[in-house]
């Protein structure tokens, strides 16, 4: 415990647990959907701590890395607001437990 | 007798043979026309019938005159039509027709009396609402006559003969209402079946020994010189040549058909049919086949015959003995049997048998000329006092019994002196009648017959009692006072014409065959007949000639003194009966040859029905239930297995799909939390596991 990345690796691991709590809990889909962004910030903090702490820190590989994934995350996240919302205006709710008619 | 003269067959067809077959194919053509016409129309199917008969009659009588007038140029005529009818390989079965004198002469005979009782029907079965179908059997019964003369093959003389047997049966239960009909039809149907399987294996032995079906055919027919010594030369059981044995076979089919002893009951209870009928069966068709058949097939059954230097036979052949004994047998008994019925057809029906046991007797003593000259004189007379009665019958309103008759000479003035010619030349009465100078050839041959002297005597006897029982019946119905009931009358024209007719003929026909012109004789075996009265100053045909004279006068005396003008009660006793009542039990009841046959033939196939229903039963069917049974329980079996174990165990594997399935199916409840949960659950078990499995 004595380097700074096992700080940041407990801070990820809180975080993801924090998302992946949410993301289970929660009744309402925004909720659910801010959850996944938790869980997905935990792993972009992930990859920035082990290629700051890792051998080669000089090269930008970690970065890149964690822009690319932010990228994806953000067009993740506006698809999924975009069902959310055609959901809410197929059933006139957001409560993912009402939402079960997708099932085979 | 005489050695018949060799024949030399004719290859070459005239006109008229090539057209032959049309004279049996007019009446069944006609007879399959009048099949299709309704029941009223009874007037164009009169007219067909007559019409086509009429017909092969005028083309019968053109043959018959090829035939003279080859004759008369000293050439005998044999003109045969053969084809092949199928081809197997190299086996074919042929098939044709033939005009020689016999065939021509029993197609004269058999279209003009024919042809008489279908005018004579007319008038009988005026009143039969089943006209034109007694037309069509009619028709047909003649046209299969027909076709069994004019056959080649001995083939096609069998398909005739049987089509002779299925047509009497249809005219004998013509009455089939009347159950007694019904059985005489049966009966004749069965009867001559016996025979006809005795025929059909000659015919197949035939077949076998001498390769061809045909009896004339260039030399290589089986009539023909070489086939005959061939099976004269092969040896068959019993010490018979193979002609001899295939020759016995032969007539035991003729036997059949010709009513001979032990064949002839079906011939009385024919009487059941309509008397035109009776009179076509008794005269020109049914009975006349089997002594023609003999006739024709007589070449095998002579083959072997013992000739002394001067031409004359000494001794016979086995088959021809056969048929000398069987022949004269029949004839006395037969006789015997007609002395004591009362039954007006039944006395004729016998006389018919015993006069074809004459036929055969001659066929067997003296040649073809002798039997088939009585053949045609009989078919002319018979087939006049067949129809004589018929008109008695109609006359005294379907009475058949002659003790309820009587008198009627005087009622039935046309059918009393018709019906008087017609007994006379049955009973052979001297010089005028066509019957003395037939039956007179068959006992002169019988006389000088070389076996035994036996035969000549039955004859004889056969003659006197038939002078007695002619004469008996003769005077129930037309002497004495009437017993019957109603008033008798006369019979149209168109049933008492034929009569006329055949009267004629009963008395001229004789003309043709005497000793002083054997013409007929000299006709058939070819040789040249002058008129000569010469032939009556030999001796011995003088003493025979006063003998059989006698013989038939003494006969009817003794009928007149027992029977004449007296008009017994009907109830009474018959004249006979109070003197010898046991004989006369006897005759009356035929000599039980109906109960004896119905106390062995009968029962036995009785028991042998009962014994093979039993064994159907009980053995047969008692098998085939327990094969059943057993395949019932095995049945059973399988489907216990079936419904437990199979059905069982499948549907309990669909149950535990359906259960498992279900189970499955509870995960997928479409709760998006729930699945996250799975997965976050399985993320963890994952790293568990990598965690703990990987080495350190």
């Amino acid at each position: 415990m004595a380097t700074p990345l096992a700080g940041y690796l407990l801070v990820a691991a809180l975080l993801f647990a924090i998302g992946l709590a949410g993301a289970l809990t929660r009744r309402n889909a925004i909720l659910v959907l801010i959850g996944i962004e938790l869980m997905l910030n935990a792993a972009n903090l992930n990859l920035i701590a082990f290629w700051r702490y890792g051998p080669h820190p000089e090269a930008l590989t970690g970065m890149m890395f964690a822009i690319f994934s932010i990228a994806v995350a953000a067009a993740e996240a506006a698809v999924g607001l975009g069902l959310v919302i055609s959901i809410h205006r197929h059933t006139q709710t957001v409560d993912i437990d009402q939402i079960n008619r997708l099932k085979g | 007798m005489q050695e018949s003269t060799l024949f030399i067959p004719q290859i070459s067809a005239s006109a008229i043979t090539g057209i032959l077959w049309l004279i049996p194919a007019l009446p069944i053509v006609a007879s399959g026309a009048i099949a299709l016409m309704k029941q009223p129309l009874r007037k164009p199917a009169a007219t067909l019938a007559i019409g086509s008969l009429a017909c092969s009659l005028v083309l019968a009588l053109v043959a018959f005159g090829h035939v003279v007038a080859g004759w008369a140029h000293g050439a005998a005529v044999r003109e045969t039509v053969n084809f092949t009818w199928i081809q197997v390989g190299t086996a074919h079965v042929d098939l044709g027709w033939v005009l020689d004198p016999l065939a021509a002469v029993m197609l004269v005979m058999v279209c003009f009396v024919g042809l008489l009782i279908f005018i004579y029907s007319v008038g009988y079965m005026a009143h039969d609402e089943n006209f034109t179908r007694f037309f069509c059997f009619l028709s047909l019964f003649a046209g299969a006559m027909l076709g069994v003369v004019i056959s080649n093959s001995i083939l096609l003389l069998f398909m005739c003969w049987e089509l002779v047997g299925l047509t009497s049966y249809l005219l004998i239960g013509f009455w089939y209402q009347k159950p007694s009909a019904a059985a005489a039809a049966k009966k004749a149907f069965l009867t001559t079946r016996v025979g006809d399987v005795f025929f059909l294996l000659g015919i197949v032995w035939l077949f076998a020994q001498t390769g061809t079906l045909l009896f004339y055919n260039a030399g290589a027919g089986s009539m023909e010189a070489l086939q005959l010594l061939l099976l004269r030369g092969t040896p068959s059981h019993l010490g018979l040549t193979a002609a001899g044995a295939i020759g016995l076979l032969i007539f035991a089919g003729a036997a059949g058909k010709s009513g001979q002893l032990p064949l002839h009951v079906w011939l009385p209870d024919a009487m059941e049919g309509p008397t035109p009928v009776s009179a076509l069966i008794h005269a020109a068709t049914m009975v006349a086949a089997g002594v023609y058949l003999v006739a024709r097939v007589y070449p095998l059954m002579q083959v072997g015959m013992p000739f002394s230097a001067g031409g004359g036979a000494i001794g016979s052949t086995t088959a021809l003995t056969v048929v000398t004994w069987v022949g004269a047998s029949t004839a006395l008994f037969a006789a015997l049997i007609a002395v004591a019925q009362n039954d007006i057809k039944r006395i004729l029906a016998y006389s018919t048998i015993s006069q074809l046991g004459y036929m055969m007797a001659g066929l067997g003593i003296g040649g073809v000329a002798v039997g088939m000259f009585h053949l045609i004189t009989h078919a002319f007379f018979k087939a006049l006092l067949f129809m004589g009665a018929g008109s008695v019958i109609h006359g005294c309103h379907d009475e058949q019994d002659i003790r309820r008759m009587g008198g009627l000479r005087a009622e039935m003035r046309w059918t009393f002196l018709t019906y008087a010619v017609g007994m006379l030349a049955l009973c052979g009465f001297p010089l005028f009648f066509s019957g003395f100078w037939s039956k007179d050839a068959i006992l002169e041959a019988a006389q000088g017959w070389s076996v035994a002297r036996a035969p000549f005597y039955m004859l004889a006897g056969g003659a006197l009692l038939t002078a007695f029982y002619m004469t008996r019946q003769v005077s129930y119905v037309f002497f004495g006072k009437w017993r019957g009931h109603g008033h008798a009358h006369e019979s149209p024209a168109v049933m008492t014409m034929p009569l006329a007719i055949l009267a004629f003929f009963a008395i001229f026909l004789g003309a043709i065959g005497t000793p002083a012109w054997p013409w007929f004789r000299a006709f058939l075996e070819n040789y040249d007949a002058p008129v000569s009265f010469a032939g009556f100053a030999e001796p011995d045909l003088m003493t025979l000639m006063l003998t059989s004279s006698a013989i038939v006068i003494a006969g009817l005396l003794l009928g007149w003194w027992i029977y004449g003008n007296k008009s017994p009660r009907p109830e009474e006793q018959d004249a006979l009966e109070k003197v010898m009542p046991p004989v006369w039990t006897v005759l009356a009841h035929k000599f039980y040859i109906d109960e004896l046959y119905g106390v062995t033939v009968i029962a036995f196939y009785w028991a042998s029905a009962h014994v093979a229903d039993w064994l159907d039963r009980r053995v047969w069917g008692g098998a085939v239930a327990a094969v059943a049974w057993l395949f019932r329980g095995f049945a059973q079996l399988s489907r216990l297995f079936d419904v437990h174990w199979v059905d069982g165990s499948f549907d309990k594997g669909c149950e535990e799909l359906a259960s498992g399935g279900g189970l499955a199916a509870r995960v997928q409840s479409g709760r998006v939390q729930m699945y996250l949960r799975l997965l976050a659950l399985a993320v963890v078990v994952l790293a568990a596991i990598l965690l703990w499995s990987s080495p350190r």
